[in-house]
């Protein structure tokens, strides 16, 4: 992988490497009495072992010139396996948190393993992890093929990948620590969000270097997809994680938001989190990986137009249906539920448009569970919305707010929707990267498929049922006017839900583990279909390429 | 500098609106130009083309 970097390029990942690494051993120093120390000298072997790979390499052969035409899809691949290696970690924490709800003493008495540290480990590895690969590779991949463009250098790419599993090492490994700052899905502390934001914004100038250098005219609506994603999520990240540290050697820092604020913060970047990591991005490879693998054209480009711009710019407005019935003003309240029921119009609109574009290619839906991954994907999109949508009205959130209903809910879209539209697009994506014909076991694909459909809806149905069970025990009265039911009488009644969900969620990770050696084998098979060595019409051409 | 609450709300409730119908319409306009039909057929067409190389 150094070798497809210029000499020049590899020379600067060398400087990049060794600065992390100086980097951490700062940090080590600073925290000499704190959490931030372990992370320290995590940085610094992190650093040291990229400025290995590229000293390996460093004095090789320079990449030949004939480079420029094809696409650079090196970081692509390793991308796909990043995520697929964070799917099946977090997946299985996944399982374990599950299993803890149930039988609480799988803690194995570490304080490691407590559910309020595993817990995020699971969130962050599959959101980031997994979902956060994903998006860098799908979305280096499509706005190459749609802008019929080379990413225009070898280093950037390398350096937002890379980068971004630091953070997410750092982020998982801080929480089995205990390094947190209490914000859902942003937990991770100040100097790994300083991070993020470097590796991001090299991201976000690396994809509109690529659009700048694109040869067709128009920008395919998925890269519309793929950027508001790249630049709200920057937004996002940048104003929910203003804090300050309580000293430069301390992991711990207090965010500068206060009181309601502070909560409406969190939670304008928590829903668009939802709305700009685990949707707009996973609808950018919907809208390219669909048509690609049904062989036709979405049904219709203006529908898609219409429904991004939809989404942008109500899902900014969605996030206080989080906040009901608490301290924030009343008007707030309503305007989050009044945008999230308006929400419902442009979601439908793309999920309607995914499917009307199988309309004439059902029987390929049929024989083809890499295209039914994706066309399921679509129907939870359309149920996770339409319930989300059902869930921000006031009333019916006072019933299902801190219950597993919300649980159900973050499932239908987090495992029906976006896990698999993201194995629908790797499956298309394997062979095509790896020059394959197909994957090495269709027969696995199938297996992956209906595991995973049967996991989704074991889960689910699960969680609606404990969720309503749950709300309602806690809102029953008795005659006296007093509550009829203890907390402790709701979590019994809980205890055969938790269980099947653990199972459903089992299904999900047996699925998951399936698809990653399926995806393996297919990566170590020979090449079935390159062309022949010298089976080329020798031109000239050909012949100054492989000069 | 000092904003009250009740300007800020009067701001958000009437430039919201106004702002928000705007880019709906200017959105519309684009969508539905008739002269940007043939861009948006080129493009939905243009992903299925297979040819696996960028061009120079
Ligand atoms: C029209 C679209 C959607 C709307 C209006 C919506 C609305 C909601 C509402 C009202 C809640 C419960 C808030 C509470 O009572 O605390 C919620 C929670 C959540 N939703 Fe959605 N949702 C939508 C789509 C999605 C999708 C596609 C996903 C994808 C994974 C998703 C993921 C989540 C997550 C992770 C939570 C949990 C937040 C927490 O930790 O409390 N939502 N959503």
């Amino acid at each position: 992988m150094i070798l497809t970097l210029t000499e020049a390029e590899r020379q600067i990942a060398l400087g990049i490497s060794v600065a992390v690494a100086l980097g951490g051993l700062v940090l080590a120093a600073a925290g000499t009495q704190d959490t931030m120390e372990v992370h320290g000298w995590l940085i610094l072997v992190f650093g040291a072992i990229c400025a290995i790979v590229v000293i390996r390499d460093l004095w090789g052969p320079e990449p030949p010139r004939s480079r420029l035409e094809s696409y650079y899809d090196e970081p692509i691949k390793a991308g796909i396996i990043a995520s697929m290696a964070w799917a099946v970690v977090a997946m299985f924490v996944g399982v374990w948190v599950a299993a803890l709800l149930a039988f609480p003493d799988l803690t194995f008495d570490g304080a490691w393993a407590s559910f309020g540290r595993l817990r995020p480990v699971h969130t962050s590895g599959v959101i980031f992890g997994f979902g956060g690969n994903a998006l860098i590779a799908t979305s280096l991949h499509v706005v190459q093929r749609t802008s019929r463009a080379r990413l225009p250098d070898q280093l950037s790419p390398w350096f937002v990948l890379v980068g971004y599993n630091l953070f997410c090492i750092l982020a998982a490994s801080g929480y089995l620590l205990g390094v947190t700052q209490s914000k859902e899905y942003a937990e991770a502390e100040w100097y790994a969000d300083i991070w993020l934001v470097i590796v991001w914004v090299t991201y976000f100038v690396l994809y509109i270097r690529t659009l700048a250098r694109r040869k067709e005219p128009h920008i395919y609506v998925a890269n519309w997809y793929f950027m508001a994603f790249i630049l709200v999520v920057a937004i996002l990240h940048i104003i929910n994680n203003l804090a300050v540290p309580v000293s430069l050697g301390h992991a711990k820092s207090y965010t500068i938001w206060s009181g309601v604020q502070d909560a409406m913060v969190q939670w304008w970047y928590g829903h668009n989190a939802v709305a700009f990591f685990l949707t707009a991005g996973f609808l950018g490879m919907l809208y390219y990986y669909l048509p690609i693998r049904a062989q036709r054209p979405i049904f219709s480009y203006r529908l898609s137009i219409l429904s991004f711009w939809g989404i942008t710019f109500f899902y900014m407005w969605a996030g206080s249906h989080h906040l009901h019935y608490t301290a924030l003003p009343h008007w707030v309240q309503t305007l989050g539920m009044t945008f999230s029921v308006m929400l419902l119009v442009p979601s439908w609109a793309s999920a309607g448009n995914a499917l009307l574009t199988l309309n004439g290619a059902w029987h390929r839906v049929r024989d083809d569970a890499t295209l039914r991954f994706m066309m399921v994907a679509a129907v939870f999109y359309g149920i996770s919305t339409f319930e989300g949508s059902f869930l921000a009205i006031r009333p019916v959130n006072s019933l299902s707010h801190y219950t597993d209903w919300t649980v159900g809910h973050v499932h239908a879209g987090a495992l029906g929707w976006v896990a698999l539209i993201t194995f629908g697009s790797f499956y298309t994506l394997v062979p095509s990267l790896w020059k394959r014909d197909t994957m090495y076991s269709p027969a696995l694909v199938e297996w992956h498929f209906w595991l995973s459909l049967a996991g989704t809806l074991i889960y689910i149905f699960a969680m609606w049922n404990s969720g309503i069970i749950q709300g309602l025990m806690w809102r029953t009265y008795t005659e006296e006017g007093t509550l009829a039911y203890s907390f402790i009488d709701s979590l019994r009644a809980m205890y055969p839900y938790y269980i099947a969900r653990t199972l459903g969620g089992l299904f999900f990770l047996i699925g998951a583990v399936i698809g990653a050696y399926n995806m393996w084998r297919t990566i170590r098979s020979a090449p079935s279909s390159a062309p022949v060595e010298g089976d080329v019409p020798l031109s000239a051409a050909t012949a100054v390429a492989r000069g | 500098m000092d904003i009250s609450h009740d300007a800020l709300v009067a701001f958000s409730k009437s430039w919201g609106l106004f702002y928000l119908i705007g880019l709906m319409i200017g959105v519309l306009i684009y969508t539905f130009r008739p002269s940007n039909r043939k861009k948006f057929d080129r493009a939905k067409q243009s992903v299925l083309d297979q040819d696996d190389k960028p061009w120079t």
